[in-house]
């Protein structure tokens, strides 16, 4: 009896983590309009609530009443599918990104193997948008946005191998238990950059928003989809966010240890901080051309991220001269 | 316990995609016009396009992330373990990512990184 009473515990734990993150995707949207609006001198959404506080509420209810439009050289199956592939991929991985020390779905030891493969196959629902949507704008989106992502899976990868050098371990609780005194940022200065740079182009954020470029593009791969179809991708590219503050908070900031406040107090702090930065280097940046996205990664981002690790390897072989 | 919640959260996820989905259809109106139902080209008539026709560079693309990808995963387990393998260790990835990047350095001799 007792097994079976923790059990339900747990499973409702475990949708408590789930109701946290949704709502927090859900705010986030709201959040980086707001945050917009002040960088560019004007109020943002501000109407509905106080502050606009119900906003992204409004949104979800509106989304759900659209039109639900299926073009008819759309292949249905896959354009149903693709939204639903992005957003599962992505919610997926919160599984391993513990909040606290026990506020967490499980603490799997391949943590950031899990992370890895589950966020790659959000290529697959970008590929498969384009494609099924029997659109030209949405086909060039695909494929610009699928090569984005892989080109940038690279050096993403490398930089987080330089966190398991360091750590000696795949688990997110082990890792952050590594940085206690020392957070990996500063030991790995260059890595936490590279790593920034490169989940910025995996999520299709303003520097590197190429999948979508409005002004070439219409929209990219979403230009075919309306209704809650499209707010699946819209809020699989938060998720996304979401996720990659999670993780430089955990792999480079310290996770969620900090003093005197409880430590998904500092959990919440640290990912702010770090979602904030990516909003405010939305607000600051001009777009890259396509050419330069994709040697940046292949010709700068990827040796940079290879001689970081080998350099790393060295100095935790070699104690002495690091 | 973790395996059970993992597949547990899991679930809990794709149902709320596919039911995401799913109430939408049920209670988003369905389109008033016929016109909504071409292909979205800011106005103009379609002009029809084989939708499989693309640059070969994207494959080529592909084929390199493909290579790289492998790589990473044998650099994880290494990672795990560079530690009790010291010296031996370092000197070992040394040549593998050599011989990788010989590769790598003759794909982009052969213009296969550049993009016009």
């Amino acid at each position: 009896m007792k097994a079976e009473i923790g059990l339900v515990w747990r499973l409702l734990e475990v949708i408590l983590f789930f109701a946290v993150i949704m709502g927090l995707v859900a705010y986030m949207t709201l959040m980086e309009r707001r945050f917009l609006g002040f960088f560019q001198v004007r109020m943002g959404p501000n109407r509905v609530g106080p502050q606009g506080l119900l906003q992204p509420i409004a949104d979800g209810i509106k989304l759900l009443f659209k039109e639900d439009l299926t073009v008819s050289h759309a292949r249905r199956f896959y354009f149903t599918l693709a939204p639903i592939i992005s957003l599962v991929a992505i919610l997926a991985c919160f599984a391993a990104i513990p909040m606290s020390g026990r506020f967490h779905v499980a603490d799997l030891s391949l943590a950031l193997l899990y992370i890895m493969a589950f966020s790659s196959l959000g290529v697959y629902g970008v590929l498969l948008g384009g494609w099924s949507s029997g659109n030209k704008y949405s086909l060039l989106g695909g494929l610009r946005g699928a090569a984005q992502m892989v080109s940038y899976e690279i050096p993403l990868a490398l930089a987080l191998v330089g966190v398991v050098v360091l750590s000696g371990s795949l688990s997110m609780t082990e890792i952050v238990q590594a940085q206690e005194g020392r957070w990996f940022i500063l030991r790995q200065p260059l890595g936490f950059l590279i790593f920034l740079t490169a989940v910025s182009a995996e999520t299709g954020r303003t520097p590197f928003d190429l999948v979508e470029c409005e002004n070439e593009l219409v929209a990219g791969y979403q230009t075919e989809y309306s209704s809650m179809k499209f707010g699946l991708f819209y809020m699989a590219e938060y998720a996304h966010v979401l996720l990659a503050s999670c993780l430089a908070t955990h792999l480079y900031l310290g996770g969620w240890n900090g003093p005197l406040l409880p430590p998904l107090a500092w959990f919440g702090i640290k990912s702010f901080l770090v979602f904030f930065f990516f909003i405010w280097v939305r607000a600051t940046f001009p777009r890259l051309r396509y050419d330069q996205l994709m040697s940046l990664s292949w010709k700068a981002l990827m040796p940079l991220a290879l001689a970081n690790l080998l350099i790393t390897a060295a100095l935790v072989v070699y104690p002495p001269f690091g | 316990m973790a395996g059970l919640s993992l597949v547990f959260y899991i679930g809990l996820v794709v149902a709320t995609a596919v039911g995401i989905v799913a109430v939408s259809r049920f209670l988003g109106g369905k389109p008033l016009t016929a016109a909504k139902d071409t292909p979205y080209e800011c106005g103009m008539p379609p002009v029809e396009m084989d939708n499989a026709v693309f640059p070969v560079r994207f494959y080529k693309t592909a084929l390199l992330f493909v290579v790289f990808d492998v790589e990473i995963v044998f650099l994880f387990l290494w990672a795990l373990v560079v530690r009790d393998l010291g010296w031996f260790g370092l000197v070992e990835i040394g040549v593998f990512i050599a011989i990788l990047m010989a590769a790598f350095l003759f794909a982009w001799w052969k213009g296969d990184l550049r993009w016009e």
